[in-house]
C-alpha cells in the first residue's frame, strides 16, 4: 500500500504539547514538511520564542535555539551573520513579534536580514493565560481587556505584516490562515516561498499566520475556526502583501 | 611584535580582532564609542562584520545568536546601555554562551556623566540581570592591560562557556598609551561540541534555558554553581604592590589601582608601611590576596569611585578582623594621591609629612 500522509522528517517524534484544537500544531507540520521538501533540515537553525511555542525547540528536527521573549529575530540575526550559508528562521507569537519584539521586526526588515520569520497571530497572549495582545480585535474580551478591547484606551489591532511590507529590505510578506484545507495549502505555499527567498539570499521574508487559541478564547475548536474566519480575517490584510520583483521569478 | 600608541578603547578593539573575534554588535554610547568605530574601520579588512544594532537589547541578543553558532563575538557599551543588556546577559549565563562584553563605566544613576567612575561594581560582580549567576569580571588599569585582558577574555569565555565582562572607565578608555601588540596564544580550549550550526552528520542540538520542572531547574542551578566554584578556585587575580611587609593596605582596581601605586610610593618614602592589593578579577574577587598577606595587617582603606561597593567584598575577605575604611570620590571625580595619604594618616592615626 502506498503511504500518502505521514509525519514529516522536519518534525521529531515528540508529541506536541499544544491544547486540543490549537492550530500551532498545523503550522508546525507545514514547516516540518517545507524543511523536508526543500531538503534543508541539516542546514537549518530555528529560533523559538517565549510563548506557547517556547517548547517548539523539541518538535523540529533541526538545530534550535530558545530566545528571550521578543528577541528571536535579533538572535537569528546573530546566527545568520555568523553562518551566512545556513538557513535561519524564527517562530514567534503575535505578542513576541508585534509587541515586545517590534523594534527587531522593523529592523530586520529594514536591513534586509536574510532570515525567515513565521508569526503566529492568535490575537491573544496564549502562554500567559489569555491577556490582550497588540493584535487583539476591537471589542475582544481578554483577561486584561475584560470589558472588550476599547480603542480609546488600548488602541487598535496592529497589522504587522502590512507595516513590514513597506520596508525595502522585506522582499516577501504574506498573511495566511490555517482555518480550512484550502487555506492550509495556501499557508504552506507561502511558508515554502519564504524559505526559498532565503535560500536565494534575496532578503527578509515574513509569513504571518492567523491561528486559533480555543483555550483562551473560551471556545470549542470548531467555534474557534469559525470565529477566526468571521472576525479575524476581515481585520487583517490577507494574501501575499508584498512580492518583490526578484522574488517573482522563484 | 610592534608597539603602537593607542587609546584604551582602541586597544580593546585591536585585541579583540587579534583574538579572532569576527563579529561585533553594538550601539554607540560615550565613552565607549571608539570601540565600535575602530572595529567598523578595521574588522571588515580582517574578514569580520560590525553590525550597528537598533539598540543594546538587540546587540546583546545578536551576540547570543552568534555565540550559539560558535563564533567569537563581542559587544561594548557604557552603563545605561549595559543596563539594557542585562536580560540578555542573564540568558547568556543560563545558556552558557561565551560572549565578551565591555562596559566603559559612566556615572549614574540615570544618564549620568562621562567622567571616570566605578559605580557599576555591584551590577558587574553580582550578575547584573535576574537569576543566580556570575560573570567573570576583569578590571584592567592601563592600555596594555586592556589589550592583554581583552585577548584573554575570549579564552576565558570559551574555557568556561561563560560571558566575560571587561569593566573599565572613561579615563582608561580615552587615554593614549603605548601598547605592545602581542599575538594570540594558541590555547587548549574545549571543542564547541554544543554549538547550533546545523545538524549535518550528527544529532540535532538545542540551546535553551526553559525549565518548568523545578527538579530540573535546581539541577541546572547546581551545575552552574559548580562551574562558578571552579572559576573562584582557579581564576582569582590581583597585583600585590609592596604588600608583603605592609602594615596598612590600600585596595583599589582600575584607575584607582594606578593612583594608589603613587600613594604607596609616597608613603614608603615617609617610612609608612603601606601596600596595595589591586584586584584584577572583580569576580571572582581575589580573596586569596588577603589570606596570604593577612598576618601583619592592621588596617585597610579601599579607594573607590563610588559610594563604597568593593569595600563589602574586602570586608568579607578579611572577615572584619581589621578595620576597613573607604576613601571615595563620585560623579566622575578622581582622588588626589595626597588626599588619599592624608586620609590613611587620619583614620589610622599615623603621622603624614609634607603638604598633606
Ligand atoms: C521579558 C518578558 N516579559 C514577559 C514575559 C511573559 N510572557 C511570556 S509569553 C508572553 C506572551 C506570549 O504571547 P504570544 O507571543 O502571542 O504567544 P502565544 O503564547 O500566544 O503563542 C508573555 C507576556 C516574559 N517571558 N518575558
Ligand atoms: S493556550 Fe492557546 S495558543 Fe497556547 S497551546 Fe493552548 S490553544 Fe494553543
Ligand atoms: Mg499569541
Amino acid at each position: 500500500m502506498q503511504k500518502v500522509f505521514g509525519r514529516p522528517k522536519g518534525l521529531t517524534e515528540i508529541p506536541f504539547h499544544y491544547c486540543p484544537g490549537c492550530t500551532h500544531g498545523i503550522i508546525h507540520r507545514l514547516i516540518g514538511e517545507v524543511l523536508e521538501e526543500l531538503n534543508i533540515i541539516e542546514d537549518t537553525i530555528g529560533v523559538a520564542p517565549v510563548g506557547c511555542a517556547g517548547f517548539s525547540l523539541d518538535f523540529f528536527s533541526c538545530d534550535f535555539v530558545g530566545a528571550a521573549h521578543g528577541r528571536a529575530q535579533a538572535v537569528a540575526t546573530g546566527i545568520k551573520r555568523a553562518l551566512p550559508d545556513r538557513i535561519v528562521f524564527t517562530y514567534q507569537g503575535d505578542g513576541d513579534i508585534a509587541a515586545i519584539g517590534t523594534s527587531h521586526a522593523i529592523h530586520v526588515a529594514a536591513r534586509g536580514e536574510k532570515i525567515t520569520s513565521i508569526m503566529v497571530n492568535n490575537a491573544i497572549y496564549g502562554m500567559t493565560g489569555g491577556q490582550m495582545a497588540p493584535t487583539t480585535l476591537t471589542g475582544q474580551v481578554t483577561t486584561t481587556s475584560p470589558y472588550g478591547r476599547d480603542n480609546g484606551v488600548a488602541g487598535f489591532p496592529l497589522d504587522l505584516p502590512k507595516a513590514i511590507a513597506t520596508f525595502d529590505g522585506a522582499v516577501y510578506v504574506a498573511s495566511v490562515s490555517v482555518d480550512s484545507p484550502k487555506n492550509i495549502l495556501q499557508a504552506k505555499k507561502a511558508i515554502k516561498k519564504a524559505f526559498r527567498v532565503q535560500q536565494a539570499g534575496l532578503g527578509f521574508a515574513l509569513v504571518s499566520i492567523l491561528s486559533t487559541c480555543p483555550t483562551n478564547w473560551g471556545m470549542s475548536p470548531v467555534d474557534s475556526l469559525k470565529w477566526l474566519q468571521e472576525k479575524m480575517i476581515p481585520v487583517y490584510q490577507m494574501g501575499e502583501i508584498k512580492v518583490a520583483e526578484e522574488v517573482k521569478g522563484l | 611584535m610592534s608597539k603602537v600608541l593607542l587609546k584604551g578603547n582602541e586597544a580593546i578593539a585591536e585585541a579583540a580582532m587579534r583574538a579572532g573575534c569576527k563579529l561585533f554588535f553594538g550601539y554607540p554610547i560615550t565613552p565607549s564609542t571608539e570601540i565600535i568605530e575602530y572595529l567598523a574601520k578595521h574588522l571588515p579588512e580582517a574578514g569580520g562584520t560590525v553590525l550597528q544594532a537598533e539598540c543594546e537589547v538587540a546587540a546583546i541578543n545578536m551576540c547570543f545568536g552568534a555565540a550559539a553558532a560558535g563564533a567569537r563575538v563581542m559587544t561594548a557599551s557604557s552603563s545605561p546601555g549595559i543596563s539594557l543588556k542585562q536580560e540578555g546577559i542573564s540568558y547568556l549565563a543560563a545558556n552558557e554562551l561565551p560572549v565578551v562584553i565591555v562596559n566603559i563605566n559612566r556615572t549614574g544613576p540615570g544618564l549620568g556623566g562621562l567622567g571616570p567612575t566605578q559605580s557599576d561594581y555591584f551590577q558587574s560582580t553580582r550578575g547584573g540581570g535576574h537569576g543566580d549567576y556570575r560573570l567573570i569580571v576583569l578590571a584592567p588599569s592601563k592600555a596594555q592591560e586592556l589589550y592583554d585582558l581583552t585577548m584573554e577574555a575570549f579564552d576565558l569565555a570559551d574555557k568556561y562557556r561563560n560571558p566575560v565582562l571587561i569593566l573599565a572607565d572613561g579615563f582608561l578608555g580615552q587615554m593614549m598609551e603605548p601598547v605592545l601588540l602581542k599575538e594570540k596564544k594558541e590555547g587548549n580550549l574545549p571543542p564547541k561540541d554544543w554549538q547550533t550550526d546545523g545538524c549535518k552528520g550528527r544529532a540535532k542540538r538545542k540551546i535553551a534555558s526553559y525549565f518548568l520542572v523545578n527538579e530540573l531547574a535546581e539541577e541546572a542551578c547546581q551545575r552552574w554553581q559548580a562551574k562558578y566554584d571552579q572559576i573562584k578556585e582557579a581564576e582569582q587575580r590581583w597585583e600585590s604592590f609592596y604588600a608583603d611587609d605592609a602594615e596598612y593596605l590600600l585596595v583599589g582596581y582600575g584607575t584607582c589601582g594606578r593612583i594608589a601605586k603613587s600613594v604607596v610610593l609616597n608613603a614608603r618614602k615617609q617610612g609608612m608601611k603601606l601596600g596595595l592589593i589591586r584586584p584584577i578579577t572583580l569576580w571572582p574577587f581575589p580573596v586569596k590576596a588577603f589570606t596570604s598577606h593577612f598576618d601583619g595587617i592592621k588596617g585597610i582603606v579601599t579607594v573607590e569611585l563610588n559610594a563604597g561597593q568593593m569595600i563589602e567584598d574586602v570586608k568579607l575577605a578579611v572577615n572584619c578582623r581589621v578595620p576597613v575604611h573607604l576613601y571615595k570620590r563620585q560623579g566622575g571625580m578622581l582622588p588626589h594621591e595626597r588626599e588619599i595619604l592624608k586620609f590613611v594618616g587620619q583614620v589610622f592615626n599615623l603621622p603624614v609629612r609634607g603638604e598633606a
